[in-house]
């Protein structure tokens, strides 16, 4: 008896320093309209994975395809009976507020690689919830600042109404200092804008500021320069990153969008990343890659100093950020969101390539507006 | 609001619903002849789209795009009616409906298979971008007047063959007596791999005239399945008529809904709320149509009494 006893406490000892490991979570959009984004963040994470040869990290990977319901089913499925300590990977904000709450409620640490909704950012703010790539509002808020600087009076604005889309009139509105001439929401997943070209051939703008990620962004695109509207664009990158660029083609030639990442910036970490992207995949990174591809590199430098378990440890390890990031130097403020510098970037023609080139900065060390409403 | 946004937004709602009645039309051919709820049909919609790409990226010409389309998406009826829907027009509705769902998940990941996950490049042919100058100084792109030409014309095909031709007097028979017409010495299961491969090819054409103003990703057939169903819920099971009128109605109100409902409320409340309330509300007018409709004629606009 003793014996027997003594065998089953040996075993769970085993199996303890065996479940040493550090399980991650990974809830992403692979399937459906929104796939490319979620399969740039998962490839952009394995490629981290891969060259940081660890083997004490097991990613689970789950498709959300892109629906709220099936989303808030995976997570409670990884925390509840997987027992992950950190998960990530979510695109779409209206899935971020699904699941992120009643993860960190949960005691998981989530790391946004791409959603950053300005309710997570400010009062729902939670110590254990980090965002590696923004804060919603940020690339819109450099998109209105570049509109003043381009000397813009009078935009037409459109984003989906959805939480994300409300970020990011807010954000273009907070630093754009002309008129709008027209304020819309679309549909999510919506594929035909004629109605809203229409209207904005109407309105008398002198500019559009649309922000429409994925597949919207390819459909407005390829209908806005048909309708021979002929008016300067400008918007986030989220509707010229490399996934959808080339589906685009020339109509996107010329358009300047603000972004945080561009494969353009000078550091070494970037070149690198760029290149074996490049040879990893066989196509160009875009920025949703480059954001996947920081939160590994971000989790991997906090595990290196502290475990999960430990929350506090682990906390102030994420906090530090001490990893080489693609934008180069990356902090955290107070809420857990990127203080960083955002630049304009033109789409020009390399080749056969359509992809960015940064033309200058659109805002500098450029914090969010939701901060100081957070108290952890 | 001027007179010339009014007019191009009418035309706007008359291309997406002659778009629509191109996928409609085969959705109410097919559940009229042979009593079958095709959920597939979006995945038709969707080949037809990859395949005109897929053809135009190698050949540089639209026309053989649209051929290519036609050729691929009447190909992938056919073979699915062969081997799998010809198995169902003796279960009930049920059966049907998770049989041709699960085509369409065999779909969408054989097409992510093939072509990958990014969405591919369809691009105007060059005679028919830009736009041009209607009178009255409406400037319309030429494209989508070209697709609102294209849906009449193909719609006049149509209605040429079902009422005009000895395949449309078939066609009509099954659709009424489907016994009667094999005793009378007619190949009935030919016939219906025909009727579903001529839906398919509608629907594929649709895809590939759409897929050249928006994305041609994975998964774009679903949403249009679901208004391509309000209209035939509108126009009546089986009718052709019906799903023309339908479609026209179901185009006509989701696209002057979203325009002139916000300015609607505009009236009455101040600009933000007016804004979503009526965006809302659009999003919902095409149900809002269906169930009144649905009151007013059980049956749909030209159903047969059940």
């Amino acid at each position: 008896m003793k014996k027997l006893l003594l065998a089953t406490a040996a075993m769970a000892l085993g199996a303890t320093t065996a479940m040493a490991e550090v399980k991650v979570g990974m809830i992403t959009t692979l399937s459906g309209g929104g796939a490319g984004l979620g399969i740039d963040v998962r490839d952009g994470f394995l490629l981290a994975l891969k060259q940081s040869g660890r083997d004490d990290v097991e990613l689970i990977i789950e498709d959300d395809q892109r629906k709220p319901d099936v989303a808030v089913q995976l997570s409670d499925k990884m925390i509840q009976s997987e027992r992950v300590d950190v998960m990530t990977g979510i695109i779409w904000s209206n899935l971020a507020m699904a699941v992120v709450p009643s993860a960190t409620a949960q005691g998981v640490f989530y790391l946004s690689p791409n959603a950053g909704p300005s309710q997570l950012a400010g009062a729902g703010c939670s110590p254990l919830y980090f965002n590696v790539a923004w804060q919603n509002d940020n690339l819109h808020e450099a998109a209105g600042a570049y509109a003043n600087e381009a000397g813009y009076k009078s935009s037409f604005i459109l984003a989906p109404n959805y939480p994300a889309g409300k970020d990011a009139l807010t954000g273009y509105k907070r630093t754009f200092g002309g008129d709008l001439a027209g304020e819309l929401y679309t549909e999510l997943g919506q594929t035909d804008y004629a109605a809203e070209i229409a209207q904005i051939r109407a309105s008398g703008a002198d500019s559009v500021f649309f922000f429409l990620p994925g597949g919207m962004g390819i459909s407005f695109l390829k209908q806005y320069a048909d309708s021979g509207v002929g008016l300067p664009v400008v918007g986030p990158a989220f509707s010229f990153d490399q996934g959808i660029l080339q589906a685009v083609g020339e109509a996107a030639v010329g358009v300047v969008n603000t972004s945080q990442w561009s494969k353009d910036i000078d550091n070494p970490t970037n070149a690198a990343f760029v290149e074996s992207f490049e040879a990893e995949y066989g196509r160009l990174p875009s920025l949703y890659a480059s954001q996947g591809f920081d939160t590994a590199n971000l989790l991997f430098s906090a595990l290196d100093k502290a475990a999960p378990s430990d929350k506090a440890a682990f906390q102030a390890a994420l906090e530090a950020a001490d990893f080489d990031s693609t934008r180069g130097a990356f902090r955290f403020g107070p809420n857990h969101h990127p203080i960083q510098t955002i630049y304009a970037r033109e789409v020009i023609r390399e080749g056969d390539v359509y992809t960015n080139r940064i033309i200058g900065t659109a805002l500098e060390d450029h914090a969010d507006a939701y901060a100081s409403e957070c108290k952890m | 609001m001027s007179l010339i946004l009014i007019i191009e937004q009418v035309l706007n709602g008359l291309q997406s619903g002659v778009m629509l009645f191109l996928m409609a039309a085969g959705l109410t051919l097919i559940f009229g002849v042979m009593g079958l709820i095709n959920l597939a049909h979006g995945s038709l919609y969707m080949i037809g789209a990859f395949a005109a790409a897929a053809v135009a990226g190698f050949t540089g010409s639209f026309a053989l795009a649209l051929v290519g389309a036609l050729a691929a998406a009447a190909a992938a009826g056919a073979i699915i009616e062969i081997t799998v829907i010809r198995r169902l027009y003796a279960s009930d509705h049920l059966d049907q409906v998770l049989a041709t769902f699960a085509l369409i998940l065999i779909f969408s990941e054989g097409t992510r298979w093939v072509f990958g996950s990014f969405p591919l490049f369809l691009e105007i042919p060059p005679y028919l971008a830009g736009p041009v100058t209607l009178p009255g100084g409406i400037a319309y792109p030429k494209y989508r007047l070209a697709l609102i030409v294209a849906g009449l014309a193909v719609g006049a095909l149509l209605w040429f063959l079902i009422e005009r031709t000895r395949m449309g007097i078939r066609i009509r028979a099954g659709e009424n007596d489907r016994e009667m017409i094999a005793a009378l010495g007619v190949d009935i299961s030919r016939l219906y791999t025909l009727v579903f491969a001529l839906g398919a090819a509608l629907a594929g054409l649709a895809g590939a005239l759409v897929g050249a103003i928006q994305s041609v990703q994975v998964g774009m057939g679903e949403p249009v399945l679901i208004l391509a169903f309000v209209v035939i819920v509108i126009g009546g099971i089986g009718s052709l008529k019906g799903a023309f009128l339908g479609a026209l109605l179901v185009g006509l109100t989701d696209t002057l809904g979203g325009i002139f409902l916000p300015e609607l409320f505009k009236l009455f409340t101040d600009p933000a709320t007016a804004q979503s309330a009526g965006a809302s509300l659009a999003s919902m007018s095409i149900y809002i149509l269906m169930s009144l409709v649905l009151i007013w004629r059980p049956t749909g606009l030209f159903g047969a009494p059940a």
